[in-house]
């Protein structure tokens, strides 16, 4: 199935990514051949078969965590890494809402 | 055609933030305030190569919550990623429940001009909270992003399009607020947004059978904001739909400044959320054992308590709705009840003294009842000085005052501020005496049968006595002076 | 010390650490030549991103103070390793291969970095790897390509290719790599060492940068199966940051490590030497096969019906859960930020314009849309369905076999450069080691031999039971102690 240019912007912008013209072709013509691919699997039929989203050995109780307070990062330390930063807040172009 | 031809259509997504001491996915505190991003951790900010590790007493409030409001419990739920780009959204997704939550079904009761309503939920579940933006953080106009409430948990509690009115929406949050408190899942704050509340909608001409388009409001952190709200938004639909306008399915955000709502523009786009489940965290599990252990556990509910105020206290209806809004209110008056005495009539004065004075002092310093200076023990002590005739009413109230504010105990204040009532007779008599003597005009009018004057003459000889003469002695002694 | 450092550095990693046990050899000293090896040869090959040496050698200075105590933390105390740079190091570089991170420092270590460390591993570096891990031939890294020791015009495999490259090359004794669709064992077999991907929960994957939630997994890699067997042991086990690692207990892979391959019956797909497979790689897994059968094993017919729709499956899911991993990269807490973007929209979508390279990107595209309203059934839902389908496949082989048998890839490593234009056929050269992550279950790749003609690595792949890396780990020492060690390949 081809993807159209329209879509590909359309998912671009979803996904927050900039494409250029060029990477727009280049993307719709590489996710149409790989979506091809994919429609193989419409050859099966699934109606019965339950989802494996989880890769979890099956009948595994996961432990949960205990309700205590652990020590966090100190605030400087939590923000060092931030292209931006006001105090020990992060730093954004302005948010409108 | 006016508005009154129209129905409003109201359901109520609300938020509460359960009192748990950490957060849902780390173990980073829930306390509210502390320097931006003192609060956080490698999971909350969304660092490269963390996970999260949910909190055991997140999944048992929820189902606590559940469990009171009659929600079926799923064995098995599942986390899911609610994906959109947002500054106070640190990984880019939300972890949140979607097709499979927690809780299902369930309903909250309330009463409204004395009937019963009641309105279905369609479900309960799980997530995380986002941080906060702070705006115009420096003087270039940059926003402020502190992660400190990332990862506070949440239950949402969503209704269905049952209600039909503001007030019925306003008595619905109040009754739901109620339950949540008095299961301590949630401290009742909508000030600070520990609970908070987005209502969808809609507008029909009466009779009609299908819903009307509907807008989601949100930003409304008080009830009167809430009723305020949906009153606007339901006119405001009433009369596109009249000027032949379509309602535009939409986020709108209350301003309280204006009593409006408005289009949100940073909501404009349209939404794709992507929602799948979330690989990071395995399915919940709930098993019968922990449901049936929970439910065991969990206290009176608010209707059950005001329907036993009631019934066996005697109280009126709506004292009892009032007491048990607040559930540590009516902790509070249980034990003043328990410290002062037994029967319809403790129970009234001791419900008086809260749901009056009492509350409108903790209304002004904002303290929970379970720290107020003021102890049930000393506010029984309180009303034992009033049966003793050591004070009355005017003292009572001083009293009153002074240990909520100091802590002192209630016979001390009396004494050190000489509350106590007078009842001796000659000190009253001499008062009483004092008085007449300086007002004859006044004493000639009353018994020439200007009756009401005796309110005159008490005033004045409670005035000479500094308030502390005892109400029933002045009284009795005036008549029997003034010859009557 | 006379041992020279190239011949300290083709040390197996457990005779290393035996040797700093013993005091035959210090920490320091194998440190030192595994630095000078790196500092030889890694200009040519490109195997890591960064190298740590202070901090290796402080590490290697208190291995020789314990082992002069008489202390010993582990088997492994003492032995340089590295790890690929998809693991956050506190205070060291972290980029997983990517622009978006470059310059990064997190403040904190991964539980497997942790935990090597806490057995007195000294690590002395961050390994070259596809971007995000995603990628077959390295060549998605967005710092430098890293080339296959054997040819260096070839590439060494991916995403994990800089793992593989460093351990055939000897400049570490064993390394840490991830495999989310074979990450690990293609890399293993085109550079002739031994790769394991474990059960999907048997590692943390706490402080691994995420490319694909439910496939990620965390593996081994070393020139000798039991060397590799001793690292997962050391890694393995449940970690309360990692909700999806197993609570069940880690069993010993060394005991049974010489056991043999007698009595084993080891399943072969039909459908995976029945055509697609290069003649020289073909005949090197034959040739394995009946060396089992001749070790006493049994040979057993085994069918993976749905084997087939594993791509198909893996880059709906994959390309999926990595469209949501990887919105965390917006250049707010950390990471590039495009400078003087106007608005917030315009600093997200520069900000992974420049930083994220192009096969993210695609993959991003990929995953948002089959998640995107309208498309999640006919997508995602359909490919987790089929995931099912292709577990059932093998718990029904299981009932007849203790391990399956096949190829890890359908051919030797191949040109750098010669496959880069088309992402499908990249993609379909997966084919064999993605249903193992699909069906969460351990794989192996070891090497069975070079291929006629190449002289190039050819790698069996080995498949188990859930949890049952053991058996692996006997099947595969089997075989590597019948067919002798690989020769060294040749200087770079």
């Amino acid at each position: 199935m081809a993807l159209s240019l329209e879509e590909v912007r359309r998912i671009a912008e979803l996904a927050r990514l900039r494409l250029s013209e060029e990477e727009e072709r280049t993307f719709a013509g590489q996710l149409s051949a790989i979506l091809d691919h994919v429609r193989q699997l419409e050859e099966l039929d699934v109606t019965a078969v339950e989802p494996m989203t989880h890769a979890l050995a099956a009948g595994e109780l996961p432990a949960l965590r205990e309700d205590a307070v652990r020590a966090s990062l100190p605030p400087e330390e939590a923000t060092a890494a931030a292209p931006a930063r006001e105090g020990t807040a992060f730093k954004v172009p302005r948010i409108i809402e | 055609m006016p508005i009154s031809d129209f129905q409003v259509v109201i359901g109520l997504e609300v938020h509460a933030q359960l009192l748990t001491a950490s957060k849902i996915f780390c173990g980073c505190s829930t306390a509210f305030g502390g320097a931006p991003n003192a609060h956080t951790c490698p999971v909350c900010l969304g660092l490269p190569g963390a996970l999260p590790a949910l909190n055991r007493s997140v999944v048992e409030m929820a189902v606590r919550t559940g469990l009171a409001l009659g929600c079926e419990i799923r064995p098995k739920s599942v986390f899911a990623r609610k994906n959109y780009f947002y500054p106070d959204l640190p990984k880019g997704y939300q972890i949140s429940q979607y097709e499979l939550p927690i809780c299902e079904g369930g309903e909250v009761t309330f009463t409204l001009d004395g009937r019963d309503h009641t309105a279905r939920l369609v479900r309960i579940h799980m997530e995380e909270d986002a941080g906060k933006n702070v705006h115009d953080v420096s003087a270039d106009g940059s926003s402020g992003v502190d992660l400190n409430r990332a990862g506070v948990p949440l239950v949402e509690i969503v209704s269905r399009p049952d209600l039909r009115s503001a007030e019925e929406a306003v008595e619905y949050l109040k009754a739901l607020r109620a339950i949540l408190m008095a299961l301590g899942v949630n401290d009742g704050n909508m000030q600070e947004g520990s609970l908070r509340c987005d209502a969808n909608v809609s507008v029909m001409r009466k009779g009609a059978s299908e819903l009307g388009t509907r807008c989601e409001i949100k930003n409304m952190n008080s009830f009167r904001f809430l009723k305020q709200a949906i009153e606007f938004e339901a006119r405001r639909q009433v009369e596109l739909i009249e000027a032949g306008e379509p309602v535009v399915q939409e986020t709108r955000l209350f301003d309280p400044d204006r009593g409006e709502t408005r289009s949100m523009r940073s909501k404009e786009e349209a939404h794709d959320y992507r929602y799948f489940p979330e690989p990071d965290l395995p399915p919940v599990i709930v098993e019968a054992a922990l449901v049936e252990r929970l439910r065991a556990a969990l206290p009176e509910l608010p209707r059950a308590k005001a329907e036993r105020y009631q019934r066996s206290l005697g109280l009126s209806a709506q004292d009892a709705g009032n007491l048990v809004a607040d559930a540590a209110v009516s902790a509070w008056f249980d034990a003043a009840l328990a410290a002062y005495g037994a029967g319809p009539e403790a129970a009234k004065k001791v419900a008086n003294w809260v749901i009056g004075e009492l509350a409108r002092l903790a209304n002004e310093t904002g303290e929970a009842p379970a720290t107020w200076k003021l102890t049930p023990a000393r506010l029984a002590a309180v009303l034992r000085l009033i049966d003793a005739g050591t004070i009355g009413g005017p003292g009572a109230k001083q009293v009153v005052e002074e240990v909520f504010r100091t802590g002192a105990e209630p016979d001390a204040v009396v004494k050190a501020k000489g509350l106590a009532q007078v009842s001796d007779e000659g000190a009253i008599e001499a008062a009483v005496d004092k008085v007449l003597a300086a007002n004859p005009g006044e004493v000639e009018k009353y018994r020439g049968g200007r009756k009401n004057l005796v309110g005159f003459f008490v005033g004045q000889v409670m005035k000479e006595m500094r308030g502390k003469g005892n109400p029933a002695v002045v009284n009795a002694l005036l008549r029997r002076k003034l010859g009557d | 010390m006379s041992t020279p450092a190239k011949e300290l550095c083709r040390l197996g990693l457990r005779e290393a650490g035996a040797g700093v046990a013993a005091k035959a050899i210090s920490s320091s000293e194998l440190v030192e030549a595994s630095l000078a090896r790196i500092q030889a040869t890694d200009g040519k090959l490109g195997a890591f991103l960064a190298v740590s040496a202070d901090r290796a050698r402080a590490a290697a200075k208190a291995a020789d103070a314990r082992a002069a105590r008489g202390e010993r933390r582990s088997e492994l105390d003492g032995v340089p390793v590295a790890v690929k740079d998809i693991f956050v190091t506190k205070g060291v570089p972290t980029t997983a291969g990517s622009r978006i991170l470059e310059g990064y420092l997190p403040p904190y270590d991964a539980t497997v970095v942790e935990r090597l460390e806490a057995a007195g591993a000294v690590i002395v570096g961050k390994l070259n790897m596809d971007e995000f891990a995603m990628g077959s031939s390295n060549e998605n890294s967005a710092y430098r390509p890293c080339h296959n020791p054997w040819d260096l015009s070839r590439t060494p495999g991916g995403s994990s290719g800089g793992s593989a490259a460093s351990v055939a090359a000897g400049q570490v004794h064993a390394s840490l790599g991830t495999d989310t669709g074979g990450s690990i064992r293609e890399p293993a077999a085109f550079c002739g060492v031994v790769g394991v991907k474990p059960t999907y929960g048997r590692v943390s994957r706490y402080g691994v940068v995420a490319f694909a939630s439910s496939l990620d997994q965390v593996g081994p890699l070393a020139r000798e199966v039991g060397d590799a067997a001793l690292v997962l042991r050391t890694i393995a086990g449940h970690d309360p940051r990692d909700m999806t690692s197993s609570t069940r207990p880690v069993d010993d892979y060394l005991g049974p490590l010489e056991e043999g391959a007698r009595g084993l019956r080891v399943g072969v797909p039909r459908e995976w030497l029945s055509g697609g497979l290069d003649a020289g790689v073909e005949a090197a897994i034959r040739a394995a096969l009946d060396t089992y059968r001749r070790l006493g094993a049994t040979l057993v017919d085994v069918s993976l019906p749905h084997s087939k729709y594993g791509i198909g499956a893996y880059y709906l899911i994959a390309p999926a859960e990595a469209s949501s991993n990887l919105a965390r990269y917006d250049g707010v807490r950390f990471g590039l930020r495009a400078e003087g973007a106007k608005g917030l929209k315009e600093m997200y979508a520069e900000s992974r314009e420049r930083g994220l390279g192009a096969e993210p990107k695609r993959r991003i595209m990929l995953g948002t849309y089959a998640l995107s309203s309208g498309y999640y059934d006919a997508y995602y839902l359909r490919a987790q369905k089929v995931r099912t389908l292709i577990r059932r496949d093998f718990d029904e082989a299981f009932r007849s076999c203790d391990v399956i048998a096949g190829p890890v890839t359908p051919s030797v490593a191949f040109r750098l450069g010669e496959r880069t234009g088309d992402p499908l056929q990249m993609y379909l050269a997966d084919i064999f080691t993605i249903t193992c992550n699909l069906a969460a279950l351990p794989g192996l790749s070891v090497p069975c031999g070079l291929e006629a003609g190449s002289g190039l690595p050819v790698g069996l792949q080995l498949v188990g039971r859930p949890f049952d890396e053991a058996t692996l780990f006997r099947a595969a020492r089997a075989l590597e102690r019948e067919l002798g060690p690989l020769p060294a390949p040749p200087e770079p």
